[in-house]
């Protein structure tokens, strides 16, 4: 049996639902991009429904503390197929069992959560490391980023307490969504990038006139804290994988 | 300000404070409170990695390389031909809020050569802390070192603004500090660190009774010694470093590879390859004290007073003491589990939860992340295949050397052993 959702939150969660109204045994959960109808298997859709969904989200929040509940929002947010069964299959099992059952890392579900929890949780701190601002002659800091996974909603607070006093705006280029902090608030945005503006490089036009400066002196610098004698090019690529690049200020050649 | 000339400065005066190897952000409780710029991130972020491999999270840079002193060891010493350089306060603080305002940076680290004297030093660099914090209300993090014979009331000033303090040992013993700095003693570095120690504590007492008052150093202090410059052997380096660990609870200590930088007889000749195998057995020593429970006598001793080049601290200690293994994972104490070879901290808490609901077998040990081709030598669990022979700790470590592969050694020691 497979069910298949739109792959939202609130359908994952109303899968879930659906199955202990049905006990019908054992589902898999695939999102409607994924499915594949095959000869002679059965398959239901899901319609998301927001009740059922917070009924499922609030039982999980008394049988999980909060560590466990991000790493269940981190997984969703990975946006990996196979991500969406061990959710629903992690979710039906924390249910079925007595509180605490998460410490089981002997079981598959708990830890392919884990393990999807830390690769997004890696991708975030990576996004809070790699982002680099470039001051626009508006006036506001932007940055356009193609992250592995959807972790705008887990860095949007981080940059909102660390530039307060500055305007930003952080866009993913690959979902096509973006944050803009306004001073008071973060709010979501979508930028029609269609008229001629390069994305990933605002021309240099739009940029403020010390916005040049600031990179070149960037560039020096990470240059000097070089020790040749050191060099260890494995590691480095280690720590900054090669796709990351793009984003790095440094990384640019003149 | 000449754009060439600040680029200049950059290039000098950051050049010659790399060798300082700190570069953590970890620590910091400062929070942006309503409208300024900046706050900490307590796990520290690293922003950006050197082509060496090393993490960058600072601004990294002396106020100047100007120096009174002649230390051997020390690229800004007052012999050494070098072109000299000085930022103003306001080059620093503006610099540091630029890079800032792009997430280049965590923060700054500041550190200086002495010019005229230990107090006019440490002013300036208050300076620079008192701007930054007041004036631009930045809430970032601040390294500062502290300059060894400043007076006490300012490095305790200088303690309010900055969220780490260190001073570096330099050299392992002060038998090798005399050597190569004879203006200098390890009594020099104690004095300010155990000062700064004594105040941390202080304001950690009054902080239990009055609610509101000033973080002091909230991110402790550390230090750094120089490794292979002068003799010492790995026990003299660790005991010192355990030493400073328990005295004045530093949060790190760094041990930086010597890269040789001058012709004196007394040193490493220059293109001599700084010892990266070594540095980096002693930080697995260093994170063995600090996180696995080992006390630096188990790890070196008078029968070991160097680390095996070979194999990790760790495997190491466990060949040495066979009498305490196999250890079954399914019963033993955690800190006895994070004894074992191939298993780390994160795999001995997942063990230790995991097997309340049933005993642990092979399949589920590696999806932990036990690295198991090391550990199997040393445990038992639920499907272990039974073992015949004993095996001696020489054959394991022959065992797990051949189907290891060194990232430091180039060619492969084992390869000809055939009898």
């Amino acid at each position: 049996m497979t069910y298949i959702f739109d792959s939202s939150l609130p359908g994952l969660l109303t899968a879930v639902f659906e199955w202990f109204e049905r006990k019908p045994g054992k589902v898999v959960l695939k999102s409607v991009e994924m499915f594949q109808p095959e000869a002679f298997a059965e398959s239901l859709t899901i319609t998301t429904n927001t009740e059922k969904a917070d009924r499922v989200w609030l039982g999980l929040q008394k049988k999980l503390k909060k560590e466990w509940l991000r790493k269940f929002y981190c997984s969703y947010l990975s946006e990996i197929p196979e991500a969406y069964n061990h959710l629903f299959q992690f979710t039906i099992y924390i249910f079925q069992n007595k509180m605490g059952a998460e410490a089981n890392y002997g079981n598959d579900h708990v830890m392919a959560l884990s393990k999807y929890a830390r690769s997004v949780e890696r991708e975030k701190h990576r996004m809070e490391a790699f982002i680099r601002f470039q001051h626009t002659a508006d006036g506001i800091f932007y940055t356009g980023v193609d992250p592995d996974f959807n972790v705008l909603p887990l860095i949007s607070n981080h940059f909102k307490n660390r530039y307060a006093d500055q305007q930003w705006i952080i866009y993913d280029l690959k979902r096509k969504y973006g944050l803009h902090y306004n001073l008071t608030t973060v709010e979501e945005i979508t930028i029609d990038f269609t008229n001629g503006v390069n994305s990933k490089n605002p021309e240099a036009i739009l940029l403020d006139n010390k916005e040049e400066l600031y990179a070149v002196l960037w560039k020096d610098y990470f240059k000097s804290a070089n020790i040749v004698a050191r060099k260890n090019t494995k590691l480095h690529v280690r720590h900054v994988p090669k796709r990351y690049w793009k984003y790095l200020t440094e990384k640019q050649v003149n | 300000m000449s754009f060439d000339r600040i680029r200049e400065k950059l290039n000098i005066l950051a050049d010659a404070a790399k060798y300082d190897v700190s570069c953590s952000s970890s620590g910091g409780t400062r929070k942006n409170d309503g409208k300024g710029l900046g706050d900490s991130h307590s796990s520290g972020i690293c922003h950006t990695y050197t082509e060496d491999g090393r993490c960058v999270s600072l601004l990294k840079i002396l106020l100047t390389n100007h120096c009174i002193y002649d230390c051997l060891f020390c690229v800004s010493r007052k012999s050494n031909d070098v072109k000299r350089a000085a930022f103003t306060v306001d080059e620093v603080v503006e610099l540091t809020m630029n890079f800032y305002r792009r997430n280049y940076i965590e923060g700054l680290f500041l550190s200086s050569g002495i010019f005229k004297n230990a107090d006019f030093t440490m002013e300036r660099l208050l300076l620079v802390c008192k701007k930054l914090r007041l004036e631009q209300n930045y809430n970032g993090y601040i390294h500062l070192k502290t300059i060894p014979g400043a007076s006490d009331e300012l490095i305790k000033e200088a303690g309010l603004y900055a969220d780490r303090m260190s001073i570096n040992l330099e050299m392992p013993t002060e038998a090798g500090l005399k050597l190569l700095a004879p203006e200098k003693s390890h009594e020099d570095v104690i004095k300010p660190l155990a000062f700064v120690q004594q105040n941390i504590t202080q304001f950690a007492e009054d902080k239990k009774l009055i609610k509101h008052i000033p973080k002091f150093v909230p991110a402790g202090q550390s230090t750094q010694m120089v490794i292979g410059a002068t003799p010492e052997s790995d026990k003299d380096i660790m005991y010192t470093a355990n030493a400073f660990y328990k005295n004045f609870s530093l949060k790190r200590v760094y041990y930086s590879g010597y890269v040789p930088i001058s012709n004196d007889s007394r040193m490493p000749v220059l293109g001599t390859q700084p010892p990266l195998l070594r540095e980096n057995r002693l930080y697995q020593t260093d994170w063995l004290m600090r996180f696995y429970g080992f006390k630096v006598q188990e790890i070196l001793n008078d029968a070991n007073p160097n680390l095996d080049v070979d194999i990790d601290p760790k495997l190491s200690w466990a060949i040495r003491n066979m009498q305490h293994f196999p250890v079954d994972v399914n019963k033993a104490d955690y800190r006895m589990i994070l004894r074992i070879p191939g298993i780390g901290v994160m795999s001995a808490q997942k063990i230790v939860q995991a097997r309340k609901f049933g005993k642990l077998r092979i399949d589920q040990l590696k999806k932990i992340g036990v690295a198991y081709n090391r550990a199997k030598h040393f445990i038992t669990c639920a499907d272990s295949p039974i073992q015949l022979k004993d095996y001696q700790g020489t054959q394991i470590k022959a065992f797990i050397l051949a189907e290891s592969q060194s990232k430091y050694l180039k060619t492969d020691s084992n390869q000809m052993i055939l009898f």
